[in-house]
């Protein structure tokens, strides 16, 4: 017959051509994206300018408790540009991650009437907020080139510190998402959860003020070395990049991927009935 | 040997919970859950709990073969597993057991509209759901005046669907899937919405994805939209396929337990039962076959003279035809009569019956609608009107002269 080749639908079994089957669909990551941005952006007045404002109005706010009012070091670099570069990943990862947990459940009348590999429902929340991401470093090259930042060949690092945050983001985002489906306390949890990391990682700070004591304990965040690479790379405020937390970083990012695709296939078949 | 869809054995099985016992869904039953089992594999002290969980097999060893460009209708009744069997095809539900193979590609239609989004204009829809039912951007780009030429929204394409009609709703649904071309079409009952022309412009569509040598695996309720469009039927009960032939002989399988006595109380005291059913196994589709009901009657008196009627209406409530009998005499006893209506001129439909008894011009019950008959068309009703040219005068079947009135000259 045609090049469709043929499918065995058996009991336990997962699927043999699952890699091929999100290759046959890969224009669904696009569709998929696509039209949660134009759902999320129509009928709203200012429309993709939404993607402007959140991160700026979190910058400006940043920006005058800590760096004003509280006074905390920022290395030389402008207070906001600081904040800037920590929001970056931080917003993305952090949106991404929670649309991943709700996007199974928001999808459930899909999932239950048509097949597809269903891994791609939370690969395209991350498409998704790769838009905002773009915006967010527009806003940074703007930024950097208004308060007159010197850039160094540091920058070339910054591309990869980037895929870096995608892998990252896209295990947890791929766990979240399976997770979100199986138990629904992780619906709850994971906003939560995000919040705290919002503090517990130097986002609107410098990892310098960190005391010493601290600070192994403070690596093992993998969004620490992420954050502090990417300052390397726009500021190059310290001589050398944090090569062990990017390692930490790296290596989370790697396990929580790899497990993740694993925990997702192994309960996607039942998601027509968790959900 | 050649197939489009090879079944083996395949199985369902839900897990019914009863209260008692919900499944872990939430974290804290599956932690607490996990730490008992610890508990006890420490203790070694373990013992089977009272289960409380029950399994339902909604599908059991059900295995079927599907040849390419075979059209197929599914019947059962509502619970009998069609829905799980539809899922479990489209590969939204795993099975627990069996096997199923499937040759050539397929797109289910459980669902007109899947995925649409409201606040999206009819064409961003197309091409979402055009991309969610596995057709690539390039393919939809080539049907997409099609697709817009069959769903009848060409005024409508940028307007949010939303303020579409459900007709026009429904009528994009489908056409989106009618256009994937696939080799094998999964229809789940989406017949059932939208006005006529518009069904049959499915029917039409369904049809020439059949004659195209494609497979199509349809489910309906609708008896006639299974003659009409399938050869073969597999009927299922209580997940098994209880019959698998041709789609006439299955249809009326599937019709035969429903036809009821229905009883009804009379007006006087010595007419003590009356029972009425239709013989639906003994009207095979086709136009004009003979109608046969079976009558119970127990009296308690010996009567003469009884004159029954049965009298059909239409779907829109209208009288079409009356039938007439009479019976002579009667003993005190319990009866059974066998009553055949031949040539009774009944098109194809749904007719609602009314029984009326009368005993020397006493009427002896009333009774709206004692039961509801369904008569199919057949593929053979073409004969009917076969070389009409040649028939000058007729009385039986559907043929009638026309009386024609030349008003110029």
């Amino acid at each position: 017959m045609s090049s469709h080749p043929e499918i065995i639908i058996e009991a336990g079994k997962s699927e043999r051509h699952y890699w091929r089957d999100v290759w046959r669909y890969r224009e669904l990551f696009y569709f998929l994206a696509w039209r949660d941005i134009l759902v999320r952006y129509k009928q709203t007045a200012i429309g993709l300018a939404w993607a402007l404002v959140r991160p700026l109005f979190t910058i400006i706010v940043f920006t005058l408790i800590f760096g004003r009012l509280a006074r905390l070091p920022s290395e030389g670099a402008p207070y906001a540009a600081l904040v800037l570069v920590g929001m970056i990943p931080w917003q993305f990862f952090a949106s991404a991650v929670n649309e991943a947990s709700l996007s199974l459940a928001n999808k459930e009348n899909i999932i239950t009437k048509v097949y597809f590999p269903r891994i791609i429902i939370p690969i395209s929340s991350i498409i998704v907020n790769l838009a905002e991401l773009a915006i967010g470093l527009a806003m940074l090259a703007t930024l950097l080139a208004w308060q007159r930042v010197p850039v160094t060949l540091n920058l070339l690092f910054l591309p990869l510190i980037l895929l870096l945050t995608l892998l990252l983001t896209f295990g947890c985002a791929v766990w979240v998402a399976a997770l979100s489906a199986r138990f629904r306390d992780f619906r709850q949890m994971v906003p939560f959860l995000l919040q705290m990391g919002l503090y517990i990682s130097p986002i609107a700070y410098s990892a310098a003020i960190v005391p010493e004591a601290w600070r192994s304990w403070y690596a093992l965040n993998p969004f620490t070395g992420i954050i502090e690479g990417l300052r390397w790379s726009v500021f190059a405020n310290t001589l050398t990049p944090p090569i062990q937390g990017l390692a930490i970083s790296l290596g989370f990012a790697a396990v929580t991927a790899v497990s993740g695709i694993a925990y997702f296939r192994s309960i996607e078949k039942r998601f027509a009935e968790l959900l | 040997m050649s197939y489009a869809i090879l079944a083996e054995s395949v199985g369902k099985s839900f897990t019914l919970h009863h209260l008692s016992n919900r499944p872990a869904d939430s974290l804290r039953e599956t932690l607490a859950g996990s730490l008992s089992v610890l508990g006890r594999r420490i203790r070694r002290s373990w013992r089977p709990k009272t289960d409380n969980t029950e399994e339902f097999w909604a599908l059991k060893d059900v295995s079927f073969q599907i040849h390419p460009g075979e059209r197929i209708g599914l019947l059962g009744r509502n619970g009998a597993g069609k829905s799980t069997l539809l899922k479990i095809l489209s590969r939204t539900l795993e099975p627990s057991t069996g096997r199923i193979r499937i040759r050539g590609r397929i797109a289910s239609l459980l669902e007109v509209g899947t995925g649409f989004h409201p606040e999206l204009t009819g064409r961003e829809n197309i091409y979402f759901n055009g991309a969610m039912l596995g057709m690539s951007k390039s393919e939809i780009d080539s049907r997409f005046d099609e697709i817009v030429d069959f769903a009848e929204v060409e005024q409508f394409l940028d307007t949010p669907i939303k303020h579409y009609s459900s007709g026009m709703y429904v009528r994009l649904g489908f056409a989106v899937a009618a256009h994937i071309d696939p080799e094998i079409l999964i229809v789940d009952e989406v017949l059932a919405v939208g006005d006529v022309q518009f069904q049959k412009k499915c029917i039409g569509k369904m049809n020439e994805i059949g004659n195209d040598g494609r497979t199509l695996l349809f489910v309906s309720h609708n008896m006639n939209s299974i003659m009409q469009l399938t050869t073969r039927a597999l009927l299922l009960d209580n997940g098994h396929i209880i019959s698998d032939g041709e789609s006439e002989k299955v249809v009326a399988q599937y019709l035969r337990p429903s036809e009821r006595v229905s009883f009804i109380a009379t007006k006087v005291a010595w007419l003590t039962s009356v029972g009425f059913r239709w013989l639906s196994e003994n009207t095979p589709p086709g136009f004009n076959q003979p109608l046969t009901f079976e009558l119970y009657l127990t009296t308690t008196r010996r009567c003469a003279r009884l004159v029954l009627t049965i009298s059909y209406y239409n779907s829109i409530g209208a009288r079409v035809l009356t039938s007439k009998a009479e019976i002579r005499e009667l003993n005190p006893a319990s009866h059974e009569f066998n009553l055949v209506i031949r040539d009774h001129n009944l098109s194809p439909g749904t007719y609602t019956l009314r029984l009326d008894m009368w005993a020397s011009y006493e009427h002896l019950f009333e009774n709206e609608n004692i039961c509801v008959i369904d008569l199919f068309a057949s593929d053979n009703d073409h004969n009917l009107v076969r070389d009409i040219s040649r028939r000058a005068r007729d009385t039986t079947g559907c043929f009638r002269l026309i009386e024609v009135t030349n008003k110029i000259t």
